[in-house]
């Protein structure tokens, strides 16, 4: 069983500071960080590895800098890493993404053909959860988004069975394998590393590929000028007009709000019990 | 590309069990407009087993047309499947816009198009419009954690298609008189071939509480300081047969599960009223309330953003004036003898 993770360095978005000047992204105030459901994908190929055997490949696209996401992904549990980093890339948005990172997978199952792909839901830079289907488009197995737990895996019969979220409850699904995956954070909870993992990763140097060691590459389909989208402009969001304040002391608002709320016939009636 | 070849706005009209999901009217009452604007017709379309009555439904909502794929092998939705049909449809009759719910379904299905379709697909949009010299979608989505807004164009690929958030587009007043055309497509389907097999699916309703229904929402804060004077938020939604919400921040702090977020990462709601008290109105929260009817807010800070969004705002202290209202419906109920509710 070889399973292939794909992770993103992300902008830590809960702590990111926009210019208002510019509403530019200002780099400096959010630290990078591994996408955080990219961290429960490597963790769910943690857990089947340790029932079917096998091995974890992770595979990041980004600046020499995301070496970092490996490492960390190898803390976590992967075997080995590969990075993706070219100027060729840059600018992509999720179909030259998705392109660019099925090229890589391409080249990485001459070595070792695999059996699964696991993205996460979404990166919380872009919020679109769109790069893990268009990836299983591209290598023409099925995309299972929303994996909310891995029931049981097959080896021997190449299936899995997982329980996908939907908008109201969930449902089983069975799929052949290879088959890509997107997994919610429910999926499970990230364990402690243990030591020889962070000994590992501390040493570990990830496989570097530049766009010269993909084959049969479309140029035109990378990076900016493979992406289909473009950022039209960026604004703040428009600030609604506030209502009425209500006056008084605490009594005579609470009454003036019990007004407005029991006038409107239709908002509060009293049924007979 | 020849451009002049796609015409048309689109809308996917998701069903689950034969029941239209909600998002699929709002995004017909917000393609109409789009469709109006760029003087082309507006089309729904449906897949799935045993549908076909559903598209008077679609027409009553604001379509001119709906395309209609009925087959066994499409009962339940599947990627590979529904990606199929949606091809089809989309290669034969060219459609310069597409819309989706951004459901999981909904965002499922459009990212696998795109890819075929080799064309851009925004995601979670919640705002749309068209620049109708250039034929251009204009749709605009929080970005950066929802700090900004972008707005993201795709001008050299066709057809343009957008996912958008549910609650935040308004459906129209079906008109069951309007009239409009039904299309049957037909397209060759084998379940031996498809590689995926829904084995169960199972309606959670328990889970979920229904905070995305509900008529009447108290939604409580940081602001309510503990726990325990949480229990205040329970009250009130108890005296009043309102559904209880909370911040990011509350559910953070483990006062409430987190299917009861209001906001951008949680639930977007619309009810007719809405009591958000000790919220301070970020912007990831208030994208996913501000289009409820009547929003009260209170809040001990004057200045507190959530004042901008509220229809009426009482500065003050929760501990105080939640009582207060606690304790006036409940001599109401006493007075008249029954229970507070909403119809
Ligand atoms: C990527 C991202 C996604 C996010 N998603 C969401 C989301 O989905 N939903 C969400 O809610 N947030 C979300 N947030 C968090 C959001 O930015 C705010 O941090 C959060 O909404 C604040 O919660 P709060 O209003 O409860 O707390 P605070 O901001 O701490 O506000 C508490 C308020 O209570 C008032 N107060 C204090 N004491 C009293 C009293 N006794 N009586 C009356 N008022 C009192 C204070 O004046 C203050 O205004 C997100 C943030 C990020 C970065
Ligand atoms: N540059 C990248 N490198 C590796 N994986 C990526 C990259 N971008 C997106 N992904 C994967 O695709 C998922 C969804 O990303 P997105 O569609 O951008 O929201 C992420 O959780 C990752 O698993």
């Amino acid at each position: 069983m070889h399973i292939v993770v794909c992770v993103k360095q992300v902008p830590d978005t809960k702590i990111i500071k926009i210019n208002p000047k510019t509403n530019t992204l200002d780099r400096r105030s959010a630290p990078a960080i591994l996408n955080p459901y990219d961290a429960h994908a490597v963790q769910e190929a943690v857990k089947i590895r340790a029932k079917t055997g096998g091995s974890i490949s992770v595979l990041s696209m980004g600046p020499p800098q995301a070496t970092a996401v490996i490492k960390k992904s190898i803390e976590i549990g992967a075997d080995r890493g590969y990075l993706l980093t070219d100027r060729a890339f840059a600018g992509a948005d999720t179909l030259a993404t998705s392109y660019a990172l099925s090229k890589a997978l391409e080249r990485i199952e001459k070595d070792l053909p695999v059996d699964m792909v696991i993205c996460g839901k979404h990166a919380i830079d872009g919020d679109t959860g769109q790069v893990g289907p268009g990836i299983a488009r591209r290598m023409d197995i099925p995309p299972i988004t929303s994996v909310i737990e891995v029931t049981e895996v097959n080896p021997q019969e190449k299936t899995v069975l997982l329980k996908r979220k939907l908008t109201s409850g969930y449902e089983f699904i069975k799929s052949e394998m290879p088959c890509l995956l997107t997994v919610e954070k429910e999926i499970n909870e990230i364990d402690y590393s243990p030591m020889p993992n962070m000994i590992k990763a501390a040493r570990y140097e990830p496989i570097i590929w530049t766009v010269n060691d993909l084959e049969n590459v479309e140029r035109t389909k990378l990076g900016l000028k493979g992406s289909p989208t473009i950022v039209g402009k960026m604004f703040t969001p428009p600030r609604p007009e506030g209502g009425k304040k209500l006056e008084g002391t605490t009594s005579q608002q609470v009454s003036q709000l019990m007004e407005i709320l029991l006038e409107k016939k239709d908002l509060f009636t009293i049924s007979k019990a | 590309m020849n451009f002049d070849d796609y015409c048309g706005v689109w809308v996917f009209i998701e069903q689950n069990d034969g029941k239209i999901e909600g998002v699929s009217l709002e995004l017909l009452g917000a393609g109409r407009s789009l469709a109006d604007k760029l003087q082309v017709p507006l089309s729904g379309f449906i897949l799935g087993d045993g549908i076909r009555s559903l598209a008077s439904q679609v027409i009553a909502y604001g379509a001119d047309q709906v395309y209609v794929i009925d087959h066994p092998v499409l009962k339940h939705y599947r990627t590979e499947s529904y990606m199929k049909g949606v091809i089809h449809l989309a290669q034969n009759y060219k459609p310069e816009i597409i819309l989706y719910g951004a459901t999981p379904n909904g965002k499922d299905l459009a990212s696998a198009v795109a890819t075929d379709l080799n064309t851009g697909l925004t995601a979670d949009t919640t705002m749309l419009d068209v620049d109708v010299d250039k034929r251009l979608l204009e749709a605009s989505r929080p970005a950066f954690g929802g700090n900004i807004m972008a707005t993201i164009l795709c001008k050299k690929h066709r057809p343009q298609m957008a996912t958008v958030r549910p609650k935040v587009m308004k459906a129209l007043a079906p008109d069951s008189g309007r009239n409009g055309k039904v299309i049957e497509e037909n397209i060759s389907l084998k379940e031996e071939e498809m590689r995926t097999k829904v084995l169960q699916i199972v309606n959670d309703v328990t889970k979920k509480t229904n905070l995305a229904d509900a008529h009447v929402i108290v939604c409580g804060g940081k602001g309510m300081g503990d726990l325990q004077n949480f229990q205040l938020i329970h009250e009130l939604a108890e005296t009043i047969g309102a559904s209880v919400g909370g911040t990011r921040d509350v559910v953070e702090a483990g006062w409430l599960p987190h299917e009861q977020q209001v906001g951008q990462t949680g639930e977007t709601v619309t009810p007719k009223i809405y009591f958000a008290i000790g919220i301070s109105g970020a912007i990831q929260h208030v994208v996913g309330m501000k289009n409820s009817e009547l929003i009260i807010a209170i809040n001990k800070d004057p200045n507190a953003p959530i004042f901008d969004v509220a229809t009426y705002g009482i500065v003050g202290d929760a501990m105080e004036i939640v009582p207060a209202l606690i304790e006036q419906f409940k001599s109401l109920r006493t007075e008249k003898g029954g229970e507070v509710s909403y119809v």
